[in-house]
């Protein structure tokens, strides 16, 4: 009897395992257009309204939690702050007299403007979810096809690049954020200018890899790493040109220039996403 | 465990309710970087309170909820989910833990063969990840999380279950010598 039972709990997780199995493979099997990815568009469509909803009658439940932290970091980002600003309002000065030059010789050249953010369209959408784990660095927010957002847009937050569509509905879309395993995005350093690839440190939660690139010798700590845009016609990138990734936080000396690691903290904070911009042209 | 429609009921609401909370919220609030992962405590504790197949079950039910309401790899959450729901009810049976704090462990024990399970599966799903300190450190510290907030969770299912609960226990106690044949949950 005891053994009966036994083999039966055995036999019903063997299934269980079983099924999981058959569900990974066709997963990979899978087209884009395939019965598996629809149907999680279509359960994705109908749990939309309810995970915005719960997001936000939880939201005072959040910012409680938010609130305690916050409260404990502000007063040493305050100083960090202050440092920051005097030391941006310098640079403003500066890059203000560069940007002049800059449109005048443009005029001379008669080259295109550079083109700023707003091009893009940016639709500004609400975070309604999160993945919980590491390896699937995803979240979904209110915005869908019928806003103009569509798969492999990029989309930013005030801060800097936050990621790209992964698959979008009519009423949601969800985003996979830099720090997940499936991205990587041609980047440049802004002061050394050594070009690279910017990946995710894939298993941790924010730290992202400047990758491949060339002279790594000569990138430093704190130094700014922007998107890099589309240098070959026939590879386009999918970010536009100069938008923020984040700032070098460690350099890991290998024994050569190739096992040099390249450590960046996204300049996004990728924990605390309230609203985002999809740049959906 | 009284299986009727009410049990199904009152376990889809723990599901549906949780993972919702999770991904709406839980997985907003981040203690030392790592925010708590309430799928594994679910599963565990409806493992330990509605036996071994129910917990497998639901694990693999609450993967498949939170694999499509996220568009990850259908079947990673479902495997890992359900070994965990099955290992929960498993212990119950084996080792029958009466201590409360006995929870705690339930909790860090579940939390890691589902962190560890997840790890694992992405490693041979071809992720492209080191096994570094920081992974194992944030595995770490969830576990940790996850053993803090174990004992509210599983009481506060048990407390949703006890009616299911109550009538298998009444039922028992109106049979003479009923744990002798069929007292442990399946």
């Amino acid at each position: 009897m005891q053994s009966k039972v036994v083999r039966r709990r055995r036999m019903v997780l063997a299934g269980l395992v079983a099924l999981s199995v058959i569900l990974l493979t066709a997963y990979f099997d899978d087209s884009p257009g395939g019965p598996l990815g629809s149907m999680q568009r279509g359960a994705m469509e109908v749990l939309a309204p309810i995970q915005e909803g719960a997001n936000r009658a939880l939201k005072p439940v959040r910012d409680l939690f938010g609130w305690v932290g916050s409260t404990l970091h502000a007063t040493g980002e305050r100083d960090k702050l202050k440092k920051e600003r005097d030391q941006l309002r310098q640079e403003v000065a500066q890059l203000r007299d560069a940007g002049q030059e800059n449109i005048q010789m443009r005029g001379l050249l008669s080259l295109p403007q550079i083109t700023e953010l707003k091009s893009y369209k940016p639709v500004t959408a609400r975070v309604i979810a999160r993945s919980p784990n590491a390896w699937f660095a995803t979240v979904e927010i209110n915005k869908g096809t019928k806003d103009g957002v569509l798969r492999d847009q990029p989309v930013v937050s005030g801060e800097g690049l936050v990621g790209k569509v992964k698959e979008a509905s009519s009423g949601s879309a969800v985003i996979a954020l830099i720090t997940d395993q499936s991205f990587g995005i041609s980047a440049k350093a802004v002061s050394s200018g050594e070009p690279g690839t910017v990946i995710p440190a894939v298993g941790t939660s924010a730290d992202l890899v400047l990758d491949l690139v060339p002279h790594a010798g000569k990138i430093r700590k704190g130094e700014q790493v922007i998107t890099a845009g589309t240098k070959n016609a026939a590879l386009p990138s999918l970010f536009p040109k100069g938008i923020l990734i984040g700032a070098v936080t460690k350099v890991d000396e290998g024994d050569g220039e190739l096992d040099r690691k390249i450590h960046i903290k996204a300049a996004a904070d990728l924990r605390r996403l309230e609203f985002v911009q999809v740049l959906t042209k | 465990m009284t299986w009727n429609h009410q049990a199904f009921i009152r376990l889809g609401l723990i599901g549906l309710v949780g993972v919702i909370l999770q991904l709406t919220t839980i997985s907003q609030l981040h203690f030392f970087g790592i925010s708590a992962d309430l799928s594994p405590l679910l599963v565990a504790a409806v493992g330990i309170y509605a036996g071994s197949i129910a917990g497998a079950v639901f694990g693999f039910c609450v993967g498949l909820f939170v694999d499509i309401a996220l568009l990850q790899v259908l079947g990673v959450s479902s495997l890992v989910l359900a070994i965990a729901g099955y290992g929960a009810g498993n212990w119950q049976i084996l080792r029958e833990p009466n201590h409360p704090l006995a929870l705690l462990g339930l909790g860090a024990l579940s939390t890691a063969i589902a962190a560890v399970g997840f790890a694992l599966a992405q490693f041979l799903l071809g992720a492209e990840a080191p096994v570094s300190g920081t992974l194992l450190q944030q595995i770490l510290v969830l576990v940790l999380i996850n053993a803090l907030v174990a004992i509210p969770i599983c009481r506060l299912v048990k407390r949703i279950l006890r009616p299911c609960l109550a009538n298998d226990r009444r039922r028992r106690r109106r049979i003479p010598n009923a744990h002798l044949t069929t007292s442990r949950p399946s």
